[in-house]
């Protein structure tokens, strides 16, 4: 406490005799300090108004919309089928969570029922994605700590996994996997062997991060009892995902509104107790174990059969059949010309991505292009509750709250 | 009808206006000058209890008379049941009643929704404009008379490395 020593033998005053101090009386003022647009550890191009006293925010003003791109208005002048490679760019570090989210939706406005075998696929690879998402999120917010060494191996366990969707689709990040009815293609064998083995080299490695951090006394000063929400806050702000259930809120799409092969499965969602941002990154880490454990038991159920819906005004035909059947190019052609057309209405669709619930409203008047697409966007709802999570913490704690959001601004702004 | 629509109707017998379902989502449609009462009855009522808001929207019907569609989505943590609210505002009047006193969250998506389809939130405590900057001149994106790749204002940006 060397610092405060210091402190008390500078200023120091007489409290038996205010008025006898020399020094001259310390001019005080509120400090309104920019953090960003470009900031390290805004995770993107995200400015924060913040008014300071001292080093303690009273109140933060996010100012967002510098990647906006206008997805919304995109989407309104495509077909469905087009918008899945805009989904890609939302939360460029998780695409297959927003095609899968955007597909689930598509496929409630048609009443679509996907083949099992895609179902099981879709779940594998969600979770890949969501290890992708958490390895990401751990190594981001360990750096944003200053815990440099977590980020180098995080990042050497997503590679493994970048390789893998790599091998899968072509694409390491925009990856397009998923089609409307079901997905573009099978697993190969040497994918699935490829996945197997990482499953049992990766759950020593979830153990080795928390040695790094849980034994880290820094660590655990920058995250336990900083950026506190209460549950009913957090329920009330409309928080989502880890960011919700952190604060005790037990509240997971997968479980709530079972969707593909999640209720053939067994796993278990933690859920946090006291709102922080440890109780946030102990249950990203839990997660990690859990979805290990789900693509484990997809792995075994799974069975052989189609990897695409047969409705031929809707999906897409398999590709060999394009180049020898009349048929099947001609539905080839027309989906990629003109699309489909969808009945009259309009839904909303949620999914548990690994960042909070991903939704995508959507109304349509019976044309082949969406009237009106909406995505509820984790991040920018999450970044709403920032000035109240933010109050009375440090400036430093504030890069902190990003992190604890997993925060992605192709996602906040759109 | 849904249950959840009929005790809407039933509560309030000026402000509904008509219900759907379709595809598993529940639709209520109620008059403008009644959502902030139904809003709170929605979210106080313990056989309600929809303590949770999903998303604030709005569509644009520019060949009604009532242009505008504003749409509430919610969901209760404790009864596990979804809803969606609607309400239509013309475009002479562009104003309906904010629901920020009731949901916090409904702070940042009445924004974004005033500054995509310029529909004004009443009693809002910050209505400003969110995504797009703050001296957009071009008006409103995502109403339908815009056009997909804005009004000009891009071409008049001066580039540094352009050649005159």
């Amino acid at each position: 406490m060397a610092f405060e020593d210091q402190r008390t033998t500078v200023y120091k005053v007489d409290p038996e005799h205010p008025e006898s101090e020399t020094l001259p009386a310390l001019r005080t003022e509120e400090l309104l300090l920019n953090m960003g647009p470009q900031h390290p550890s805004t995770h993107g191009v995200l400015k924060v108004i913040m008014e300071l006293e001292g080093e303690r925010v009273v109140k933060s003003t996010p100012v967002m919309g510098y990647l906006h791109r206008g997805v919304e208005k995109l989407a309104e002048d495509g077909t469905y089928h087009q918008f899945i490679p805009h989904t890609d760019r939302l939360d460029y570090v998780c695409a297959m969570y927003n095609n899968f989210a955007y597909c689930r939706a598509v496929e409630k406005l048609l009443d679509l029922k996907v083949p099992d075998r895609a179902e099981y696929l879709r779940t594998i690879v969600a979770e890949v994605q969501r290890i992708i998402g958490h390895l990401f999120w751990l190594s981001a917010q360990a750096l944003d700590i200053g815990a440099m060494t977590v980020f180098f191996y995080c990042f050497r366990d997503r590679e493994i996994l970048l390789d893998w969707f790599d091998e899968l689709c072509g694409a390491r990040l925009t990856t397009s996997w998923y089609r409307i009815g079901g997905v573009e293609r099978d697993l190969t064998p040497s994918l699935i062997s490829k996945l197997k083995a990482f499953l049992d080299y990766f759950p020593p490695k979830i153990d080795e991060y928390q040695v790094f951090l849980e034994k880290n006394r820094i660590w655990l000063a920058r995250t336990k009892g900083i950026a506190v929400i209460s549950a009913e806050d957090a329920v009330n702000f409309g928080l989502s995902g880890p960011t919700l259930r952190g604060s005790g809120v037990d509240y997971d799409l997968r479980k709530y509104e079972p969707y593909s092969a999640y209720p053939k499965c067994e796993f278990s969602v933690p859920v946090g107790k006291n709102g922080d941002t440890y109780d946030r990154y102990w249950i990203r880490m839990m997660e990690l174990y859990e979805s290990v454990k789900i693509i484990k038991q997809c792995l075994e159920q799974m069975e052989e059969g189609p990897v695409m819906a047969e409705v031929p005004s809707v999906t897409f035909p398999p590709k060999q059949r394009v180049f020898t059947n009349l048929e099947s190019m001609i539905q080839q052609f027309k989906l990629f010309s003109q699309g489909f057309k969808a009945p009259p209405g309009e839904i909303y669709c949620g999914t548990e991505a690994h960042k909070g619930e991903l939704g995508f409203y959507i109304v349509s008047t019976g044309g082949g292009k969406p009237y009106r697409l909406k995505i509820r966007a984790p991040s920018f709802i999450h970044m709403g509750a920032f000035d109240h999570m933010a109050r009375g913490y440090m400036i430093s704690d504030a890069c902190t709250i990003f992190g604890t959001y997993d925060i992605v601004m192709g996602e906040c702004d759109r | 009808m849904h249950q959840l629509a009929k005790r809407i109707q039933e509560s309030f017998t000026s402000g509904f206006v008509s219900a759907s379902e379709w595809r598993g989502d529940v639709a209520v449609t109620v008059t403008r000058d009644k959502v902030h009462d139904i809003a709170e009855f929605l979210r106080d009522d313990p056989g309600m209890a929809f303590d949770y808001i999903v998303h604030v929207s709005s569509v644009d019907w520019p060949d009604d008379e009532e242009r505008f569609e504003v749409v509430w989505e919610f969901y209760s943590i404790r009864k596990r049941h979804r809803l969606r609210l609607k309400t239509r505002v013309p475009e002479s009047d562009c104003v309906v009643d904010s629901l920020t006193d009731l949901w916090k969250g409904a702070d940042f998506m009445e924004r974004e929704v005033y500054d995509m389809m310029g529909i004004r939130f009443r009693n809002h405590p910050d209505l400003r404009r969110i995504l797009l900057p703050d001296d957009f001149a071009e008006g409103y994106p995502l109403r339908k008379d815009f056009p997909l790749r804005g009004k000009g204002w891009r071409d008049t940006f001066e580039f540094l490395d352009e050649q005159p």
